[in-house]
């Protein structure tokens, strides 16, 4: 066991740095100059060159590319992100500013989708091709069928219309005013959630309707026992498995939701931060949160592998 | 449940199955997977109207009437019309084009790549297989809109250039699932068998192990189709895909559409009315198509 997390810890180097490589050169080989674009537009005829090779020279981005290269990487070891091309402020401190939005955005979707399509799906796979069945899937295929910026756009139209609604412009953490903070994150939750919920409940599904097929679940029966103790304590424990491998996977998805959920609904979160970097070229903020998503990926894959020892006792790492 | 298990089941000389032929495989499919039927059905009905967009489309979807901005929806103009008068029901129409053809050359191109990575990784083995995995790890953890989103704005917004965008995220995925069959296809003693015969190589793989691994990679395939089309309008709608004023879903929702919210909700309202039907269609038919090829999951 000891050995695996230390063989799994050391191959996070390699992709981490493979993430770090690959962000720089995108940001590099996408068109655009970044000094351009602060000081006015592409009309580049405009502008005095050397007010463009002084603000290159302020920016740090006059120097060869292995070098910034290398100075980034530097910086990252030292847990320093380097300082946003366009604000100036440095790129950690305009992180924390956004993080709690996005945070509460994110576990907030998790858990109450979780709550939701645990049961829904081992109810689809206990009564399946079924009335019941039929329904939840319906519903569930609708989840990863819509968009989620079009959930979004329909909150906004349906609150708009009937209630004269717009989004707020602040954020109110919860511990401020609970109620405000509740007001302004349940829609941006059901958007993002939707999706989350429709495909947890699908695995669900498909894990418990593989589960009931096992000689286990068949002797139980065979026993005697009641629906409920099979499904509950026999079949939903080894149906787990895949299901937490969702949430590691999901990771990807749930940073694209939150991309689009933020940019419908105006909150000034990470996912947002990201767009707006990329847009304006600001290659510290792109490099940083790229970077920072990614070892979260991968901590998150590592942590859901580990917690298959715990619920799985077969399954042993070498 | 009830029913008592025949032994001559377990041997291995249990009569085969009469061959099916393909109608009568796609009547089976009906009849069992009705839901199944039903997404294939809005599939089906898709394509046409991309095919026919011409003929069926009652206006021209790029030709704007300044007399006639916001119209509400009527006999004249079904869903009505846009912020430039432009017909909303004929660009929704055109639409079908793009979404299919983003949809279907992308996850195309995405899952064969992948897959064939997959299985040079799993039939190779050792350093080969080292690397790829390495090259998987990375593509993988790299946010996947994020990817698409910058692919997207170092390509340009052009039709062909979403494709691409939408196509890399896909192949790490595809080889993932793909090599984890083509590892456990490479232990058949079949496999070992030919090799003991002395095949080449490039005949084990094509002949032996590509064969296995196809329904896998049809599952991913169109497992992927809907995501597909759901990213392109994803990127669309961020202002990276396709550009104005080419009739694409995602396009149509992005930037004005949801400001005119309170004048004009139908703007907004029947592209993705279109966005998820089709995706749903094809998640519908990929759900019943896994469950039809997957015998884990046959009814008993």
């Amino acid at each position: 066991m000891r050995t695996y997390v230390a063989k799994r810890l050391l191959l996070i180097i390699p992709t981490l740095l493979g993430v770090a490589s690959l962000v720089f050169v995108i940001m590099r080989v996408i068109p655009g100059d970044v000094t351009l674009l602060i000081l006015g537009g592409d009309q580049a005829g405009r502008i005095d060159p050397a007010q463009i090779a002084a603000m290159k020279r302020r920016l740090g981005i006059d120097q060869p590319l292995l070098v910034q290269f290398g100075t980034w990487l530097w910086g990252v070891l030292r847990f320093d992100f380097g300082t946003s091309l366009w604000s100036g402020r440095p790129v950690v401190e305009e992180l924390l500013i956004r993080l709690p939005l996005s945070l509460e955005l994110a576990f907030a979707a998790t858990l109450v989708s979780v709550l939701i399509a645990i049961p829904c799906g081992m109810l689809s796979a206990v009564r399946q091709d079924t009335w019941v069945d039929y329904v939840i899937r319906v519903i569930s295929i609708g989840g990863l069928a819509i968009p989620s910026f079009w959930v979004g756009i329909l909150c906004i139209l349906f609150l708009v219309i009937y209630f004269g609604w717009g989004p707020p412009l602040e954020y109110t953490p919860p511990w401020v005013d609970p109620w405000a903070n509740f007001q302004q994150m349940v829609w941006p939750v059901v958007t993002v959630g939707y999706r989350y919920a429709a495909v947890t409940t699908r695995m669900t599904r498909s894990t418990v309707l593989e589960v009931l097929r096992e000689d286990y679940i068949r002797t139980a029966w065979a026993k005697g026992l009641r629906e409920r103790a099979i499904v509950v304590r026999h079949a939903l424990k080894n149906a787990m498995l895949p299901v937490i491998t969702l949430i590691g996977t999901e990771f990807a998805f749930l940073i694209g939701g939150l991309v689009v959920t933020e940019t419908v609904f105006t909150l000034n979160g990470v996912g947002r931060f990201v767009v707006d970097a990329v847009a304006r070229r600001d290659y510290p903020v792109v490099q940083a949160l790229v970077f920072l998503i990614a070892f979260g990926f991968v901590i998150v894959n590592l942590l859901v592998d580990l917690t298959y020892a715990w619920f799985d006792p077969r399954i042993r790492y070498r | 449940m009830s029913a008592p298990y025949p032994l001559v089941h377990a041997t291995a000389s249990a009569p085969l199955g009469q061959r099916l032929t393909v109608a009568e495989e796609v009547l089976k499919f009906v009849r069992t997977k009705p839901l199944g039927a039903g997404g294939a059905l809005i599939i089906l009905g898709m394509m046409l109207v991309a095919l026919f967009a011409e003929a069926l489309a009652p206006y021209d979807p790029y030709r704007g009437d300044y007399g006639l901005q916001f119209a509400r929806p009527s006999v004249d103009h079904w869903f009505g019309t846009d912020e430039f008068g432009r017909d909303v029901l004929s660009r929704v129409m055109y639409g079908a084009r793009i979404a299919l053809f983003v949809g279907f050359v992308a996850s195309f191109a995405g899952c064969t790549l992948g897959g064939l990575l997959g299985v040079v990784s799993a039939y190779w083995g050792g350093k080969v297989d080292l690397i790829l995995e390495r090259l998987m790890d990375v593509l993988l953890a790299f946010p996947q809109l994020i990817l698409a989103l910058a692919i997207a704005s170092i390509l340009g917004p052009a039709v062909q250039n979403v494709v691409v965008a939408v196509a890399i995220p896909i192949i790490p995925r595809a080889a993932r699932v793909v090599r984890a069959t083509a590892l456990s296809v490479k232990e058949n003693p079949y496999v070992e068998a030919v090799q003991a015969l002395g095949a080449l190589r490039r005949r084990v793989v094509l002949r032996h192990i590509v064969p296995n691994v196809m329904a896998p990679y049809i599952i991913m395939l169109t497992a992927q189709l809907g995501g597909a089309i759901l990213t392109e309008a994803a990127l669309s709608y961020l202002g990276l895909g396709t550009a104005e004023p080419t009739p694409s879903w995602g396009l149509m929702l992005s930037g004005s559409a949801p400001s005119y919210a309170e004048k004009a909700p139908w703007i907004a309202l029947f592209p993705g009315i279109a966005i998820s039907l089709g995706v749903f269609g094809f998640n519908l038919f990929g759900d019943s198509l896994r469950d039809a090829l997957d015998p884990k999951l046959r009814k008993t």
